[in-house]
């Protein structure tokens, strides 16, 4: 490792001349689309697969394909789908060629699995939407057409597939791209590009079909190779907080990954959601300081100010902040067997920040069959709808479209622990309440936010390995009138009851993570610097939280 | 301007990392020795930087290493300053598990997969970090990054919590768990081209040499002190190298001359063979590794 006198170039991280970049695509389809083909054969043709994979395919009972090699054997993965002949899970799966290294997110196409399809979306940069030349644009490609556009991806690759049955017409062809762009209103201004192939014998897959001669464009693989996607280090400063990094007290970095944008040693920025302002003294790597950083490099960050900052909070640069916000619309993916529950406090997690919030209303759930928009009381798994959200802490965002990283969310429940929606910001339908801490709902169930303000301090879970300091910590912050409790089990609900809890549990994620005890003064003063307690003399002139 | 795709790859690992660090109470990094625990180790050190590992290392012992990995395992985490924990499932050696009377599916069965999940819940670890990826095995192509196991270490292929964008769930209740896999989105080749990258020390074992071994079923078998020998077998002296490193008896090595990394990288350009083909537990059955998994293996 190199040490801070002379700067690390750039050119460490970045793509030399000899070196592949990396493209995320996804793809969608069912049974008999050929979707599993398709992936096999680029898997077998750029050499993504081992002969030992292929010779145990040619050895398999099973051969669906009327030619030599079923190429779909290659990708089912989990025994139930090899059985059933479907795919019923999102598979990552890779190859590459010299210039670039695919991960190609393998998604099931049936309604059912919208979600498997939206979360192989996520982090796509290309979708190929994949249409039988025989059958037309059905619901299932604009299915997939949309929700890739809901999730950001700006590029559609339009696989026309199967041409080998419709003698290579170009007709055919021509009306599905005909049929195929009338979408484009509602895919949010994604490129189309329109490809005649055969997966099965291979035509325009990789190598040029000579059965299109009307065709002039790439191959599917060409196309992949040569698509040009805007990259993230081009859009504002973005940098989440994921750590404190404080190996000694000479030492103070904020570790994360450079969501979009690139910041340089010397740049002004503002940390939120407290808005205080600093310059960027450092950029440290375990191979040496860097003058500059660029997405999605992750990096520690030291600050010119003893700022205080911890995990969630978003550095950006002072001048191109982002929204401050508790209101906004957002289009939501329900993923959960549990429907939407209107009004009841779910976890958000934006990056590594996490705040309460609730779904105050759907403005309208559309049918992903039909583009339609559709009243709706509550959504279910795999419902599509713009939703009303309400945090109960101030959430520091983006517009989705503006931003694939800041822009996104995922809703948890907080007792079953599981993932429960997806979500992109929308519209920002009320910028920062400014002029008091005061965080509450306007009506429905009494939130964590309201119990703050009734109780004068935030909840917190003081993990201690000493009885005895745990029991005078208890003692000095009850004399200050704080609701603690001593507690050896992880009751994390107290927390939402807005407690303070000392405890030998420890408690992961939540809203003021666990502070470690080892002497009482100091405890009290690190509740105190964090804002989880008041300092007292503040508190002695009656002003509180 | 973009970054390189190693580059890219380690940016989303050291992330995934950091995450974990920061999400859970006690996490562990389970320490294979292999190249892939050797990545995932490397880029431990790159996340924290410059404060060391805040997580200590666990290494699932068989008693079937081969010793070379032994050595290496105690040189090299006493140099970076690592905290290393050994666990063995001491019941099931004293009880003589060995693969030639159990086969291979049952000895992988207590020495691995119920090792990993008794020295887990021992020490009470809620989150553990593994070097597997995407690419090894059909069944590892559909797991997690943060994924989940109950109470009994089991996996639930059919039941996973979604995992969008880079936005990690990593909420579990008191005996439960998540396996983490920084390295989910690495091949094979990513491996070695970033161990070259990086010039990331390996134990001796991945580098050819002549080494006396038998020839079994059209594997290579390494003559170490604990692998029995069948009727009628007699050591030979060849030039090979092991592609992935498991026990004694069940991992095999190849013919190879490649005695450098960026040979190794050569080869694999050449040697389209995937490197599970040599370890015999993955043969069993169909189906075998998603079985494993499901039990707890890694």
């Amino acid at each position: 490792m190199a040490t801070a006198t002379q700067p690390l170039p750039l050119t460490h991280f970045t793509q030399g001349a000899s070196e592949r970049t990396l493209l995320r695509f996804s793809t969608a389809g069912s049974v008999d689309d050929g979707k599993s083909t398709l992936i096999g054969r680029l898997l077998v043709e750029t050499k993504g697969a081992f002969d030992d994979q292929i010779e145990a395919v040619r050895a398999s009972k099973v051969n669906r394909s009327g030619r030599e090699l079923d190429f779909s054997l290659l990708t089912d993965g989990l025994t139930a789908e090899r059985e059933q002949g479907i795919t019923i899970d999102v598979a990552y799966r890779y190859f590459s060629t010299p210039r670039r290294k695919f991960i190609v997110a393998d998604t099931p196409g049936h309604e059912q699995y919208t979600r498997n399809m939206a979360t192989g979306a996520s982090t796509a940069d290309v979708a190929v939407i994949l249409i039988d030349a025989r059958k037309g644009v059905l619901e299932q490609s604009r299915r997939h057409a949309f929700i890739s556009a809901l999730l950001g991806i700006r590029h559609l690759a339009i696989a026309i597939n199967k041409m080998d049955l419709v003698d290579f017409s170009q007709s055919v062809y021509e009306t599905i791209e005909r049929e195929f762009r009338s979408l484009s209103p509602h895919l949010r201004g994604a490129a189309l590009n329109f490809i005649p192939l055969s997966a099965l014998d291979g035509d325009n897959v990789v190598a040029r079909s000579e059965r299109t001669p009307w065709y002039s464009g790439p191959t599917l693989l060409e196309f992949l190779e040569n698509v040009e996607i805007a990259p993230a280090a081009g859009e504002a400063f973005r940098f989440p907080v994921q750590l404190v990094i404080r190996p000694h007290l000479d030492f103070r970095g904020f570790a994360g990954q450079i969501a979009t944008g690139r910041v340089r040693v010397g740049d002004q920025v503002t940390i939120l959601p407290s808005a205080r302002t600093t310059k960027i003294e450092r950029i440290v790597t375990f191979d040496g300081d860097l003058e500059e950083a660029i997405a999605p490099m992750s990096v520690t960050l030291v600050l010119a100010d003893e700022v205080d900052v911890s995990r969630g909070n978003l550095i950006v640069h002072t001048g191109d902040e982002s929204s401050v916000t508790r209101e906004f619309a957002a289009m939501t993916v329900w993923m959960a067997a549990e429907p939407l529950e209107l009004g009841h406090t779910y976890l958000l997690r934006h990056g590594p920040h996490q705040v309460q919030a609730r779904v105050v209303g759907v403005d309208h759930r559309v049918d992903v069959a039909n583009y339609a928009s559709l009243p709706a009381e509550t959504l279910n798994i795999n419902d599509i709808a713009r939703v009303r959200i309400e945090t109960a802490q101030p959430l520091h965002g983006d517009l989705y479209q503006s931003n694939r990283h800041t822009g996104a969310f995922i809703l948890l429940d907080p007792l079953t622990n599981l993932t429960l929606a997806a979500g992109m910001i929308e519209e920002i339908t009320s910028a920062r309440r400014t002029g008091g801490a005061r965080e509450q709902f306007r009506s429905g169930p009494v939130t964590l936010a309201e119990r703050i303000t009734a109780h004068g301090h935030r909840p917190a879970w003081i993990h201690h390995d000493n009885h005895a300091a745990a029991v005078q910590l208890e003692r000095r912050l009850f004399e200050r009138g704080v609701h603690v409790l001593r507690l050896d089990r992880e009751v994390p609900e107290l927390l939402e009851a807005g407690y303070i809890v000392i405890s030998s549990a420890k408690l992961e994620g939540h809203v003021h993570a666990t502070v470690a005890l080892h002497d009482v003064d100091q405890a009290l003063h690190e509740l105190e610097t964090r804002g989880v307690i008041a300092p007292q003399d503040v508190q002695d002139q009656g002003e509180g939280i | 301007m973009s970054l390189s795709h190693l580059r890219s790859i380690e940016a989303e690992a050291i992330h995934i990392l950091r995450e974990t660090a920061a999400q859970f109470a006690k996490p562990v990094l389970l320490y294979s020795i292999g190249k892939d625990s050797s990545v995932l180790l490397h880029l431990a050190r790159k996340a924290f930087f410059p404060a060391l590992v805040p997580f200590p290392l666990l290494h699932i012992d068989t008693t079937y290493e081969y010793p070379e990995m032994i050595e290496f395992r105690d040189s090299f985490t006493k140099e970076i300053g690592a905290q290393l924990l050994v666990y063995t499932n001491d019941a099931a050696i004293a009880d003589g598990a060995n693969p030639y009377s159990l086969g291979t599916s049952k000895c992988c069965g207590l020495l691995r997969t119920k090792a990993v999940v008794d020295g887990l819940k021992h020490y009470g670890f809620d989150a553990a970090l593994g070097g597997a990826r995407r690419d090894e095995e059909k069944s590892r192509a559909k797991e997690r990054v943060f994924s989940f196991r109950d109470r009994n270490g089991h996996w639930d292929p059919k039941n996973q919590r979604p995992e969008l964008w880079n936005i990690y769930n990593g909420r579990v209740d008191k005996g439960e768990s998540i396996r983490v896999f920084p390295l989910s989105n690495w091949t094979e080749f990513d491996i070695w081209a970033y161990i070259e990258l990086e010039n990331i020390p390996l134990v001796p074992l991945y580098f050819a040499k002549e080494r006396p071994v038998l020839e079994r079923g059209g594997t290579l078998i390494p003559m170490e002190s604990n692998v029995r020998l069948l009727p009628g077998e007699e050591p030979k002296m060849i030039k090979c190298r092991m592609r992935s490193l498991g026990c004694t008896p069940c991992s095999g090595a190849i013919r190879s001359d490649a005695d450098t990394v960026s040979k190794i990288i050569e080869e694999l350009f050449v040697f389209r063979r995937s490197e599970r083909e040599n370890r015999v537990i993955d043969h069993d059955q169909d189906g075998s590794m998603e079985l494993k998994k499901r039990e707890g293996y890694f």
